[in-house]
């Protein structure tokens, strides 16, 4: 069997994580075709109608068109769509972020690694004191100096995030380069470029695509944190967590849907995110201790 | 198989028991010179240590000697054995012989030029490792593993790659189809055959096989000793067998050397070293050795441990546990020196004729 | 003559993988008679350091004793219940592993396992369990026991810790002994020590002793009997002169003759050509026919155990029992 059937067979050992990543997999199509299958664009001021303001789920709207199936906002946004489009900046904002921090944290973890010496040094000790700093602490400074905006919350994430891939992959590349194949790597002349990316870089991956997906989740809680706050996006691309925070004010007055079922949306987004990232912990980890 | 019959390329052959009389060649060029080869590790103090030693704290920087003055040399087509046991330095030197590790002192030679790995060029030395696990990249295919270097380094085209890794899997008695597999599809027999080929590929002139087949199971072990042997033989290879099982030292080796704590403590033509070893420790090391032939065995170990090599006795490294030792082996530092009888030589003060 | 200390009869120890249940020991019997020395030899995957832990009751899931009797001092050890084996173990039959890190805690002195060792199966005084401890390490050769005690196993070296790991097993007098690889991963001249001092341990107490190996060599200085395993069977059992010097299954007669020892230096080693099968992929009848030299068809029936005098072996095609060559006996080597 090829590695990647292998790797198939024993990730679907797991059903809780099979499970995850069906879910996982609906969110994602759902946000990607989001605009085709939403009611309504959320973001279009001009089709709002506040007449249609603060309905319960299942009530259709006043001119008789839309049934908003999950009720609607404060301002008259069909909840569904304001899901979907809040899911797409969301996942958006986590997966960008988490990417990019996995390519410079991780590249930069694993050139440490390998070159040693006072590169690695001093890269590690910036690394322990960025990661002495309380994330949401680190976000909050970085965007009260930045502003608002899609693409600052997105550089705040990945200052936040890269530390963290850093370490991990610094820590896996030093325990493979202690290994003999790397040695027989470097007897066999070859470039060290060509060590990293293909020795070193294929075997520490692993861990850091596990640290990855929870990661990307904790980017994802990340921002709805600061969304909430009301820091970070701005109100015009609403992401779930910008939603939940609107919908708080109406809590105590009943109107649970406006927060809670963005609420649920962002839930269920993580826990399939963290699902699919423990199974694969596990099903990569075994390997590695080959 | 009488080996005497088939014509090496290499200007010496192997002495074996059919002619015990064969010298050693004369003074051809050696193929692979180590001389005066030391490899100290040293481990410095970090900045807080550093402090702390300034402070008054009883710290040091601490110093391993590895590797200790070591020289000897490797005719062409030869078969040289390094025989020792844990802290010896025998797989330290090796590495410095394949270029992994520079030497601290002295210089390693191969036809008269210092080796040198560097990134980018072809190496002449290549190592076989012990552990036919660890030594494959577990997310390469086999194929690619052999090609690589030799790609790399221009000595076969693209094109060629696929027929030039056939061949070389054919060599090592594996089947073409399975260049397209990882390494651990194989069994351990077979990754250590995929090791040898990956070293052949850049059809390097001398090979150091560190505890090549240590790590297998006697039956395995004896197909690729073979193996080892016929390549040898087809190629004209020379090859520096490192080794701590002196059953298969004394099956495939011409010469041997014994290392003890850094030092080389004897060395000579393998018959003679197994038959009349010169040296206490060679001495206790033979006496020692489980035999299939001896029942019963009453056990007549070495008193005492082998000593740390942080802090090594001074004088003869092995003083401390020699049941022949004087009052000069604890002071004086015994030189490699040739003893009557062809080639051998030991570091001993009481194998020295009488002043 | 007195009942074997030790009966193992048609044990079989399964373990459950996603392709089905392995069978990594299958149907394996032998006796063992009090203070004697049993040498079990194998190859990986031969099943016999399996067969140690069976012995002792330390397979866990996903593996089980699927059948078969172990019956020690007259009890049957399959099926009792863990209370039972746990008073055992330590106590009556102790185990040495190959890595004595498996027996030796890196964060508690040596005392204190040792200690704990014996208070498990004793109420004794703590000072007169100290007394014994001393002394059970200056009975495995390490010099100034009290001091030692006192210290951490990172503190020893390994062939240090590897007496300290029979020291241990020798604490509460067991009557059996079973070692698995103790001395693989040990140098030749500490390995020379520990198998002098074994054998001394061995001969004053009457302990008896199953050695696990894949090194026929130490075997044959240590051992009365062998009993040499392959893909979880019993191939053949004997004293070691005859198996060694005549072997009777193919198998051994193949291993002996591959060792570098028994063959003239510069010529090609005589192989066994072939690879070990794997366990959970094994032909019907003799698993060694593959690589057999004299299989044929019948071979593919399972073949039984044939008892020859004092021997068993089992396969269809006994080996004659020759005169043995002359390069196994003393003579040739000095």
């Amino acid at each position: 069997m090829s590695p990647w059937a292998r790797f198939r067979a024993d990730f679907a050992a797991s059903r809780l994580a099979l499970f995850g990543l069906i879910v996982l997999t609906l969110i994602l199509v759902v946000a990607l075709i989001a605009p085709w299958i939403a009611p309504q664009n959320p973001y279009d001021l001009g089709k709002l109608d506040l007449m249609d303001a603060r309905l319960p789920p299942g009530s259709a709207a006043m001119d008789g068109g839309l049934v908003y199936r999950l009720g609607t906002d404060g301002q008259g946004r069909d909840m569904v769509s304001a899901i979907l489009y809040g899911l797409r900046v969301s996942l958006l904002v986590g997966a960008a972020s988490g990417l990019i921090a996995m390519v410079i944290g991780g590249g930069l973890g694993i050139v440490a690694a390998y070159l040693g010496g006072r590169f690695e040094q001093v890269l590690m000790r910036i690394v322990d004191i960025q990661l002495g700093f309380p994330a949401i602490l680190v976000a909050l400074i970085l965007i009260a100096t930045l502003g608002k905006g899609v693409d600052k919350v997105i550089i705040a994430l990945i200052t936040v995030q890269w530390a963290y891939y850093a370490r991990t992959a610094r820590s896996a590349a030093l325990s493979e380069r202690n290994k003999e194949y790397m040695d027989a790597a470097r007897g066999l002349g070859l470039g060290r470029a060509s060590i990293v990316l293909r020795h070193l870089l294929p075997n520490a991956l692993p861990p850091l695509i596990v640290v990855g997906t929870v990661q990307i989740a904790h980017a994802i809680a990340l921002e709805a944190t600061l969304s909430f706050l009301g820091l970070g996006l701005p109100t015009t691309e609403p992401s779930l967590g910008l939603l939940i925070s609107n919908g708080y004010e109406f809590m105590l007055s009943g109107k649970y849907w406006i927060s809670v079922y963005p609420g649920i949306a962002l839930l269920l987004t993580i826990l399939s995110i963290n699902l699919v990232g423990d199974q694969l912990r596990d099903v990569l980890n075994p390997r590695l201790a080959k | 198989m009488n080996t005497a019959a088939v014509p090496l390329k290499a200007p010496a052959s192997m002495p074996h028991q059919e002619s015990p009389a064969h010298s050693p060649p004369a003074k051809a060029a050696p193929l692979l010179e180590v001389r005066e080869v030391s490899r100290r590790f040293v481990k410095r103090l970090d900045l807080i240590e550093r402090l702390a030693a300034r402070l008054g704290a009883d710290l040091h920087e601490q110093t391993v000697h590895a590797v200790d003055r070591v020289s000897f040399t490797v005719q062409a087509g030869e078969v040289v054995g390094l025989v020792g046991e844990s802290g010896c330095g025998k797989s330290t030197l090796g590495r410095v012989i394949a270029g992994l590790h520079p030497p601290s002192d002295g210089e390693v030679l191969l036809e008269g030029r210092p080796i040198q790995l560097r990134a980018g060029q072809r190496p002449v030395v290549q190592m076989i490792f012990q552990d036919p696990f660890a030594s494959l990249n577990p997310r390469m295919r086999v194929g690619d593993a052999i090609a690589q270097a030799p790609l790399a380094h221009g000595l076969i085209e693209r094109g060629e790659s696929e027929a030039y890794v056939a061949r070389m899997l054919q060599q090592v008695g594996l089947a073409p189809e399975m260049a397209r597999r990882y390494p651990h599809q194989f069994s351990g027999g077979q990754r250590a055959r995929i090791g040898i080929a990956r070293a052949l590929a850049v059809q390097p002139r001398f090979l150091v096989c560190d505890e090549a087949v240590a790590a297998l199971d006697v039956s395995i072990q004896a197909q690729v000793i073979n193996l080892l042997m016929d390549l040898r033989r087809e190629l004209g290879l020379t090859l520096l067998f490192i080794s701590h099982d002196l059953g298969v030292i004394r099956h495939v080796c011409d010469r041997v050397v014994v290392m003890y704590l850094g030092r080389v403590v004897e060395s000579g033509p393998i018959e003679s070293l197994y038959n009349t070893p010169q040296h206490p420790y060679t001495q206790a090391l033979l006496a020692e050795v489980p035999r299939l032939d001896r029942r019963g065995q009453r056990y007549q170990p070495i008193r005492g441990e082998i000593p740390s090599p942080l802090a090594p006795p001074t004088g003869c490294h092995f003083h401390p546990r020699c049941p022949q030792a004087s009052a000069r082996c604890s002071s004086e530092v015994p030189f490699l020196r040739d003893l009557p009888g062809a080639g051998v030589r030991a570091a001993c003060h009481l194998l020295e004729p009488s002043a | 003559m007195s009942a074997p200390l030790l009966q193992v009869q048609g044990l079989v120890t399964e373990f459950g993988t996603r392709d089905g249940a392995v069978r990594a020991v299958n149907g394996v019997s032998f006796d063992l008679a009090e203070g004697e020395v049993l040498g079990l030899v194998g190859e990986s995957g031969s099943g016999k350091s399996v067969t140690g832990f069976s012995i002792l009751g330390l397979i866990d899931p996903p593996g089980r004793i699927a059948a078969g009797s172990i019956r020690f001092e007259g009890r049957e050890l399959v099926g009792a219940p863990p209370e039972a084996l746990r008073r055992l173990r330590g106590h009556r039959i102790a185990m040495i592993f190959q890595d004595p890190m498996m027996t030796l805690n890196p964060v508690l002195r040596v005392d204190t396992q040792m200690v704990e060792a014996i208070l498990a199966h004793e109420r004794i005084p703590r000072a007169q369990a100290l007394e014994r401890c001393a002394e059970a390490l200056h009975r495995v050769g390490i010099a100034s026991p009290g001091e030692r005690l006192a210290q951490y196993p990172h503190q020893f070296s390994g062939g240090m810790r590897q007496r300290v790991a029979i020291a241990i097993a020798l604490l509460n007098r067991p009557s059996l002994i079973i070692a698995d690889e103790p001395t693989t991963a040990l140098d030749v001249t500490v390995q020379g020590q520990i198998l002098y001092e074994m054998q001394q341990l061995v001969r004053d107490a009457g302990t008896a002793l199953i050695w696990i190996t894949h090194d026929l060599a130490v075997v044959a200085g240590l051992a009365e009997r062998i009993a040499v395993m392959y893909a979880g069977r019993v191939v053949e059992q004997g004293s070691v002169d005859a198996v060694l010097d005549a072997p009777l299954h193919p198998y051994t007669r193949g291993l002996l003759d591959s060792v570098p020892a028994n063959n003239p230096p510069g010529i090609a080693l005589r192989q066994i050509p072939g690879m070990t099968p794997a366990l959970a992929q094994l032909p019907p009848g003799c698993a060694f026919a593959p690589r057999c030299s004299q299989a044929a068809a019948d071979c593919s029936r399972e073949p039984a155990v044939q008892r020859i005098g004092a021997r068993e072996v089992r396969c269809i095609r006994p080996l004659q029992v020759t005169a043995p060559a002359a390069h196994s006996s003393g003579e040739a080597r000095p």
